[in-house]
């Protein structure tokens, strides 16, 4: 039996309280009157006024629509870049061809290029095909993901030949090995993947800030931030919008906690 | 070389499906896998290749066209290097590089340097209950940087804050956080710090694990202490995840732009104004493209420059 140290125990039982702490506060606050979100000190039970915020919300940014945007965007968005990822993975992890090394190597190079490099020349090519203020605007450029590619071209590398060729010999088109073989066997880091696209869509910001026009079409961070500007905010209902934006990211993690940390050290540790 | 064309020339004529068709009854293993390995792989990496090539390469490209011209749609013309000149002598430029600069150099080293130790800790047999406080101190990572934004905006509000209002429970006076330029750029501080500490505690975990224990046990028995053990074996040892670490954090940083346009507005005085949000505010605000793409290409160059030489201090010495 090792000896347990209480004090190593409390310092991270503090960062846990450190880094735990704001969200429970955010909770409570999320069910305040505006009036007292700022009172002295803060209030640290439910205030009851979770419905009223809830309401103030749907008025003021139209909370149905903007969460259906939110999860259209992310959800479209996810199904298209775990397939091309899942797609360009395999050929990158089983095939040799010429240009591998070299599309491989481009792909991943712009993983270090600021995004922000990228965001003028979308705007202009959008504009001219007449996509700003719509859903294609924001989802299509997301959908190629180096890092997704990356992930998945690990993960298939060390599936075994033999598995594959075994189905070749029975004569499956590559199609089919890839949808009996290859996805079920890499499940578990394909729904990672899936989980990172679907946060980094859930949470993007910049982007939809600059390509969505109207507020029918913002979505769930884009509607908070607006929000937050005016002069006449109400507090209550911003931080009821950072807690829904907040909430089911944390549910889809404790359910995919496994897989989802594998596949964060999946990407970081390997090579 | 010389087989090269023959070995392409029976593969573009087919059909990649045909494989799937029945044909590989009639035809050798060896014979397909060719087949498969001349077509197969183009038409899996062309959703990925298509993609690249119209919102990667495209607009990098692009991106540095514009950044020589002036003037917007039909109005834009060549005009050399005078963006990169104005920039130069722009003092907002500049004073958006020295705020980045100086998030940079306090922020980076706090943050890993704080994972670095929560993952110690994590990575002790001698601490109770570790995967809660895994969980607890990853969870702040998934937030969104607006969602984290607005939380923050509230809690370091100087009169009835959060945290002002913890401060004065040990006796602390109330902080002008977000109100005055040094306060401001710490709050912004603070708030990526703890966005980011546990992703990276996280990631050193992993390499912490990935150590082999024998090597402990060999400095144990060479009579290494801790400290000792420390030095010549977990830093060494991690040299490759904190090499990572650092260029993705820099890189992070050097893009800031959520949380300062969140929280500060840029504010007050300029004092949190990034190199991003200037670039965001002449972009899409004043919708001057030329100058935008400027920034962001001078913005390119320093990651580029950081990130080499980065990988060359801390990379592999061979």
């Amino acid at each position: 039996m090792k000896r347990r140290s209480l004090l190593l125990t409390l310092l991270l039982a503090g960062a846990f309280g450190l880094c735990v702490g704001p969200f429970y506060w955010l909770a409570m606050a999320a069910t305040q009157e505006n009036s007292d979100v700022f009172s002295w000190p803060p209030k640290l039970l439910p205030g009851g006024h979770l419905m009223e915020n809830l309401q103030g919300l749907q008025d003021s940014i139209g909370l149905t629509r903007v969460l259906f945007n939110t999860v259209l965007v992310a959800g479209v968005q996810t199904v298209g870049a775990v397939v091309v990822s899942v797609l360009a993975g395999y050929a990158f992890a089983k095939f040799e061809f010429r240009g591998r090394n070299l599309f491989f190597v481009l792909l991943l190079s712009t993983l270090v290029l600021p995004d922000t490099v990228m965001l003028i020349p979308i705007f202009e090519m959008m504009m001219k095909l007449g996509l700003i203020d719509s859903y294609q605007s924001v989802i299509l450029p997301g959908l190629v993901t180096p890092f997704g590619i990356f992930l998945m071209r690990q993960a298939l590398r060390s599936m075994p030949d033999e598995l594959l060729d075994a189905a070749r010999v029975d004569g499956a088109g590559e199609l089919r090995v890839l949808w009996r073989i290859v996805i079920p066997v890499n499940r578990p880091v394909i729904a990672a993947l899936a989980l990172f696209v679907f946060l980094g869509g859930w949470n993007q910001f910049v982007w939809p800030l600059i390509a969505l026009r109207s507020p029918d079409m913002y979505t769930l961070p884009v509607a908070t931030a607006t929000l937050q500007g005016l002069a006449t905010t109400n507090y209550a209902q911003v931080l009821l919008a950072a807690a829904i934006a907040a909430v089911p990211v944390m549910a889809l993690f404790l359910v995919l906690q496994r897989q989802f940390i594998s596949g964060l050290l999946a990407g970081a540790t390997k090579e | 070389m010389s087989l090269a064309p023959s070995e392409h020339a029976p593969a573009t004529a087919t059909p990649a499906g045909r494989g799937a068709t029945g044909q590989t009854g009639r035809t050798r293993p060896g014979h397909r896998r060719l087949l498969t390995r001349t077509s197969v792989p183009y038409l899996l990496i062309m959703p990925a290749v298509l993609g690249f090539a119209v919102f990667k390469a495209y607009p990098i490209v692009a991106s540095l066209w514009i950044s020589l011209t002036t003037g917007n749609g039909a109005g834009r013309h060549f005009t050399g290097l005078d963006n990169y000149q104005r920039l130069l002598n722009d003092p907002l430029f500049w004073t958006a590089l020295k705020n980045t600069a100086l998030i940079l150099v306090v922020q980076v080293p706090l943050m890993l340097g704080l994972a670095l130790l929560v993952a110690l800790g994590l990575n002790s047999t001698k601490v109770w209950l570790r995967p809660l406080w895994r969980l607890g101190v990853f969870i702040p990572s998934l937030t969104g940087l607006v969602a984290a934004g607005v939380m923050f905006s509230v809690i370091l509000n100087r009169d009835a804050g959060l945290l002002n209002w913890v401060l004065s429970l040990f006796g602390i006076d109330r902080v002008n956080w977000l109100g005055s330029p040094f306060w401001a750029r710490v709050g912004v501080v603070l708030v990526i710090t703890w966005h980011y500490t546990g992703y990276n505690a996280v990631i050193y975990l992993a390499g912490l694990q990935g150590i082999p224990q024998e090597l402990y046990e060999a400095a144990k028995v060479d009579g290494a202490g801790p400290i000792r053990r420390f030095v010549s074996i977990t830093l060494p040892q991690l040299r490759p995840i904190l090499l990572l670490t650092v260029v993705l954090s820099t890189i992070g940083t050097l893009q800031l732009f959520d949380e300062p346009y969140v929280l500060t507005g840029g504010g007050p005085d300029n004092a949190t104004l990034t190199v991003t949000m200037y670039l965001y505010n002449n972009g899409f605000k004043y919708f001057d493209f030329g100058y935008a793409s400027a920034l962001a290409y001078a913005l390119a160059l320093i990651v580029a420059v950081l990130g080499f030489l980065q990988v060359r201090l801390m990379g592999e010495r061979k």
